[in-house]
């Protein structure tokens, strides 16, 4: 006992101390107060006004600012996409523009850039009109040529009534529907409509005519811009030939629904090579025109957009400023904010410094009152990690925050997470890829941190210390495994064994015989391939297997004790720390004794037997199982143990009983209830859990195996044959299937493995997680959060 | 397969089932229309729904707003909903999810025939038309003179075709025509729905043969309302009724006799289910009536959601929607026209 008082203080076990604390903070310094909180980015603000709606709040109409100058800055970035202008924010040496300022320019911006739009798109409907009117010219004028030759004379008196009229209205507009003439006869109208409309377009004019009219069209070849979504729209070109007033009112109404503008077209050749003619010309000066419009624009939206983010960052940061203040209360005089929060009790100097300094920056009569206070409400969990435990800590709170002062796993994960990983993925030449893999990130760190990354690289970039140690280990287990893409090597030495003959012919039917000493590390390259390979390694890796889950989870256990001790927690220690000790390890622990003891001493005895018949008949003569003296005693004893646990439990409920006293809210059923549960589950679990550690052991044997094929059956195969291209060939499926299958999905495969052992198996012994996170209010947190 | 929907409904169903089940825990809560009818101005309103799922469709809207503006950003996110959901339908549920669009189809039809009969501009008319009932040749509507013309040129192609057959007349089109046409319309329509969902059998006819009883039943009851005193027989009257429901028949024949309102009352306390509407109502009081119905439909309603594996969640959730926006326009009118005491009167909170 003495020992574990005097052990040093585990501050990495253990989250942030926090303490409660309240501002009063004097109306004019609140601003500037807040701002460098932010900055330094350490105080978790509590929401005083939760029962008020947004727009109640003190500073709403701060907020709305924000909210409006936003979205000005979100139209600006729109533009600016639209525009496709690739523009790097400059970090310009302008000094820092003053919240009203900005709000006055970037309304400026938006009016400039609202009015060149709305000239713009004036100027884009008439080149569209004018671009449409082209193509009808073109197309139409076509028709009507190819209709005059085959048309019977007399039809073409017929048309000529028409085109007389037009020819002295032609001139006079060139974008508007002139009138027909009121004489009878067959008319026309032509126009241009969206391709995907045409066929419904028809069907309607038949329809509103009964047939009484004559459709022709054509492609229009060229993509006509659509005004409103800005893309271009395949078009196309048509003339209804028609007779009759009323059939004329109808069609041009159908026109009108469909939304195709009809535009007259001369059947007289010069005419029409005359307005074409028109047409052009005007056309390019609208192009001209329009160009240096957009040209324009485009300046005006590149000198946006180096100003852009800057601009964002600090309307981003003003609105947090303004709703965090808005969490703040008035205390009764009015003059003062009330604030409440969580802050690490580290920090309190340097909030108080940020203070003094928010005071004397604003000028302000008085000082900002910072104190701690009592609070009810569990305080919130803050780990202080670098790049490097940041992730471990990640998986942890994956599976649940810690609860506050809680027993950090993430301290053992580091290491035992990689650990556990490798002992799956055993193979140096897998773990040298990976190694280089992980090398490659993090030695580019610096410039993958500023880039966006995909979902995938954006994981293994987070990882990449994780996936360093476990391409560490792996390399290590692999040396101790002798594997090098499923080949062994002999590094440390020769072999312990040779063959019985000269001619080496029975190796793998009669065996080998060992001629020396054991091989220096790892497993003897000689058993590869050899008849007995499978078994020994099954063996051993399968006892190893259980020597690390009786480790871990004592381990877990352990750290309940820790905890139990930390929180004064005597209970906990004596009827439930102590038992599962002794239930764990008088099963689980003695087997693993059992192994350890066979390993050192060559023992041939039956470990299933010994444990199986540990039970059924303790009092029986154990043979050549015996592993050492005093087993059977021992073993006995253990059974009496059995006996002690269950006395032990039932002084639990004596000790609650008194326990009750204590606690208001006790409710002696409830806790009798989850003690009873939660000590079955122990029971059941320490088997499961034991038995669930044998994964190591699959995975392992799994994934040597599956590389044993790949090089034999591929690489081996391919390399049998003469032809240069099999080889190739062969080395090329090798190289894919040891990448994709072995170097990803088994990582995978093996990653989430040891994610589950510590979950589940190492984590469900002591830990909680049912806290929540430390959440401060901070400017560089808010400028990871863009979208 | 009566009672054996759990067993392939998800096969094809289960997906969307627990989209719409997902969209409706976005529906407005009791909290929120607490605070919205605390609003001062529509830019509180604006930045109280910026925190609700309408979020994303009002923030990029310029400051000055229009209770039109709000209306139709929310509109277009059931419209959006729907689209999604139509997009992952497959048979019957898509032919279902059609059918509630139908309505809006028709009272889209009737809004441009009236507007073109009082020479509005075709484009103005569009943009007032429900979203969900747009079809393709809409715009066309307004090229037509009477009902034979426009059901030969436009709705030959829509899926209202078949409900006309019984008012093509070659009489030209006028109000009171035109609004006989949309009840027959919605007769036609919520016949075919209720034959529609009782074929597909199972807990989807149960539940929406219910909700559509009820639908019909109202528009029998606002029908009898809405022609009191005008020129319509009895006889026509009759025929307006849909030939289902709780009130069919017997309840019909009453109510095409009934010259009042208390007559109607008295026809209708008949029904159980609707005593109760009535008995929040003090007599001659009419106006009040529509709120009570709609309160008891969102009743319903919400009820749909209490059983799994049918289709009538769906035509809830859209029903609850447009009950939601309904709600928002109401309220957003009130803050805007200052008249905040009123807006209780018509807000039907949807819990």
């Amino acid at each position: 006992m003495r020992f574990c008082n005097e052990l040093p203080a585990m501050d990495f076990l253990r989250s942030e101390k926090m303490s409660f604390v309240q501002l009063i903070i004097p109306v004019e310094s609140a601003h500037r107060a807040i701002t460098y909180l932010g900055e330094l980015g350490l105080v978790q603000f509590r929401d005083l006004n939760d029962d008020k709606s947004p727009f109640q709040r003190t500073f709403v109409n701060q907020v709305k600012r924000c909210g409006e100058m936003s979205r000005k800055l979100r139209y600006f970035s729109d533009q600016i996409n639209k525009a496709n202008l690739a523009i790097l924010p400059r970090p310009t040496l302008q000094p820092d523009v003053h919240l009203e300022e900005l709000e006055v320019q970037l309304g400026e911006h938006e009016a400039e850039l609202l009015e060149m739009n709305a000239n713009s798109e004036k100027l884009q409907q008439t080149y569209n009109e004018l671009l449409e009117f082209k193509l009808v010219l073109q197309k139409a004028g076509g028709f009507l040529v190819s209709a005059q030759n085959h048309a019977a004379p007399s039809e073409r008196e017929l048309d000529e009534n028409v085109y007389t009229a037009e020819d002295d209205e032609g001139n006079l507009s060139l974008l508007e529907q002139p009138e027909l003439s009121k004489k009878d006869g067959l008319r026309f109208i032509s126009g241009i409509i969206c391709k995907a409309n045409a066929l419904r377009f028809e069907r309607m004019l038949f329809r509103a005519t009964r047939g009484n009219m004559f459709f022709h069209h054509a492609p229009a070849g060229e993509h006509v811009m659509d005004p409103i979504s800005g893309e271009m729209v395949e078009k196309t070109v048509f003339v209804v030939f028609f007779s009759g007033e009323q059939a004329k009112t109808k069609i041009v109404r159908i026109c009108d629904s469909f939304g195709a503008n009809c535009y007259p077209v001369p059947e007289d050749m010069n005419k029409q090579k005359q307005i074409s003619r028109e047409v052009l010309s005007r056309l390019s000066e609208l192009e001209t025109t329009l160009n240096a419009g957009i040209h324009h624009r485009n300046k005006a939206l590149s000198s946006i957009g180096c100003q852009l983010w800057r601009w964002t960052m600090m309307v981003k940061k003003e609105k947090a400023v303004y709703d965090t203040l808005n969490k703040l209360n008035f205390d009764v005089t009015k003059k003062c904010l009330v604030g409440e929060g969580w802050c690490p009790a580290f920090a309190k100097p340097q909030i108080k410094d940020s203070l003094q300094r928010a005071t004397i920056d604003s000028n302000s009569q008085l000082g900002i009152i910072f104190h701690v206070m009592d609070a009810t409400e569990s305080p919130p969990t803050y780990f202080r990690t670098n790049r490097f435990t940041h992730a471990f800590q990640e998986i942890v709170d994956a599976y649940g925050v810690a609860r506050y002062m809680e027993a950090n796993p993430s301290v053992y994960s580091v290491i035992t997470f990689p650990f556990l990983f490798a002992v799956m993925f055993g193979d140096w030449g897998h773990g040298i890829c990976l190694l280089f893999a992980a090398l490659f990130l993090i030695l580019r760190e610096r410039k993958l941190e500023s880039q966006k990354l995909g979902s995938f690289m954006e994981m293994a970039f987070g990882g990449r210390y994780v996936i360093l140690l476990m391409a560490l280990f792996s390399i290590y287990c692999g040396l101790i495994y002798n594997e090098f893409f499923s080949v062994p090597y002999h590094i440390f030495g020769s072999s312990a064994y040779k063959c019985r003959d000269p001619s080496c012919s029975d190796t793998h039917t009669a065996g080998l015989i060992k001629y020396r000493e054991p091989y220096k590390f790892g497993v003897d390259p000689s058993w590869r391939g050899s008849r007995s390979e499978l078994p020994f390694l099954n063996s051993l890796k399968m006892k190893m297997s259980i020597l690390f889950g009786v480790t871990q989870m004592n381990l877990g256990i352990m750290l309940s004790y820790f905890d139990a001790k930390f929180h004064g927690n005597s209970l906990d220690i004596r009827y439930q720390f102590v038992p599962q000790m002794i239930f764990l390890n008088s099963l689980f622990g003695y087997l693993a004794l059992l192994i350890v003891l066979k390993w050192c001493t060559g023992s041939k005895a039956d470990l299933y037997h010994v444990m199986i018949y540990m039970f059924l008949s303790p009092l029986e003569n154990l043979g050549d199982n015996q592993l050492f003296w005093g087993q059977k005693t021992l073993q006995r004893f253990q059974g009496r143990t059995y006996g002690i646990l269950r006395t032990s439990d039932a002084e639990l409920d004596v000790e609650l009983d008194s326990a009750q006293e204590h606690y208001n809210d006790f409710n002696f059923s409830e806790v009798f209830v989850h003690q009873m549960i939660h000590s079955i589950e122990f029971v059941l679990g320490a088997v499961s859990n034991t038995a669930s550690y044998l994964r190591l052991w699959a995975l392992s044997l799994a994934h040597s195996e599956l590389s044993t094929v790949f090089y034999e059956k591929i690489l081996l195969l391919a390399w049998g044959y003469k032809s240069i291209i099999i080889r190739l060939v062969g080395l090329a499926v090798f190289a894919f299937a040891t990448a994709f299958i072995l170097l990803m999905m088994e990582t995978l495969s093996a990653f989430l493995h040891a994610l589950r052992l510590h979950w589940v198996e190492f984590m469900n012994k002591f830990y909680h997680g049912d806290g929540y996170k430390f959440k401060p209010f901070s400017f560089t947190s808010l400028a990871n959060e863009e979208e | 397969m009566y009672g054996f929907e759990a067993m392939t409904f998800n096969i094809h169903g289960g997906y969307l089932e627990a989209i719409v089940r997902g969209y409706r825990s976005g529906l407005l809560t009791a909290a929120d229309y607490n605070n919205l009818c605390q609003c001062e101005t529509l830019e509180d309103i604006k930045m109280h729904l910026s925190a609700t799922e309408y979020g994303p469709y009002l923030q990029n809207e310029p400051s000055p707003l229009h209770t039109t503006t709000i209306v139709e950003k929310c509109t277009l996110k059931l419209v959006d909903e729907y689209k999604h959901m139509l997009c992952q339908a497959t048979e019957p549920l898509s032919t279902f999810l059609e059918y509630i669009t139908y309505g809006h189809m028709i009272d889209n039809v009737v809004l441009i025939v009236t507007g073109t009969l009082h020479e509005r501009d075709v484009q103005e008319l569009l943009e007032k038309c429900h979203p969900l009932g747009m079809f393709e040749s809409i715009a066309s509507l307004a090229v037509a003179q009477n009902m034979r013309e426009l059901y030969r040129l436009v709705l030959v192609d829509t899926p209202l075709a078949p409900y006309f057959s019984e008012c093509i007349t070659s009489e030209d089109l006028d109000d009171m025509n035109i609004e006989i046409m949309r009840n027959t319309l919605y007769k036609a329509y919520l016949e075919d729905f209720y034959q529609f969902c009782k074929k597909l059998g199972g807990a989807t006819a149960e539940i929406m043969c219910d909700l559509l009883a009820f639908e019909a039943d109202r528009r029998a009851v606002n029908i009898t309302i809405n022609s009191i005193g005008t020129e319509l027989t009895r006889d026509d009257r009759r025929k307006l009724y849909s030939n289902f429901g709780l009130l069919y028949p017997y309840g019909h024949e009453e109510l095409a006799v009934c010259e009042d309102f208390d007559q109607v009352r008295a026809v209708l306390e008949k029904y159980p289910p609707y005593q109760s509407i009535f008995s929040k109502l003090s007599y001659g009081e009419s106006q009040m009536l529509d709120k009570a119905f709609y309160e008891e439909e969102v009743k319903r309603l919400c009820l749909a959601f209490e059983q799994q594996f049918h289709y009538a969640v769906f035509f809830a959730y859209i029903r609850l929607r447009e009950q939601e926006i309904r709600n928002l326009m109401w309220v957003s009118e009130c803050v805007a026209q200052n008249q905040k005491s009123r807006v209780h009167d018509s807000v039907v909170f949807i819990f």
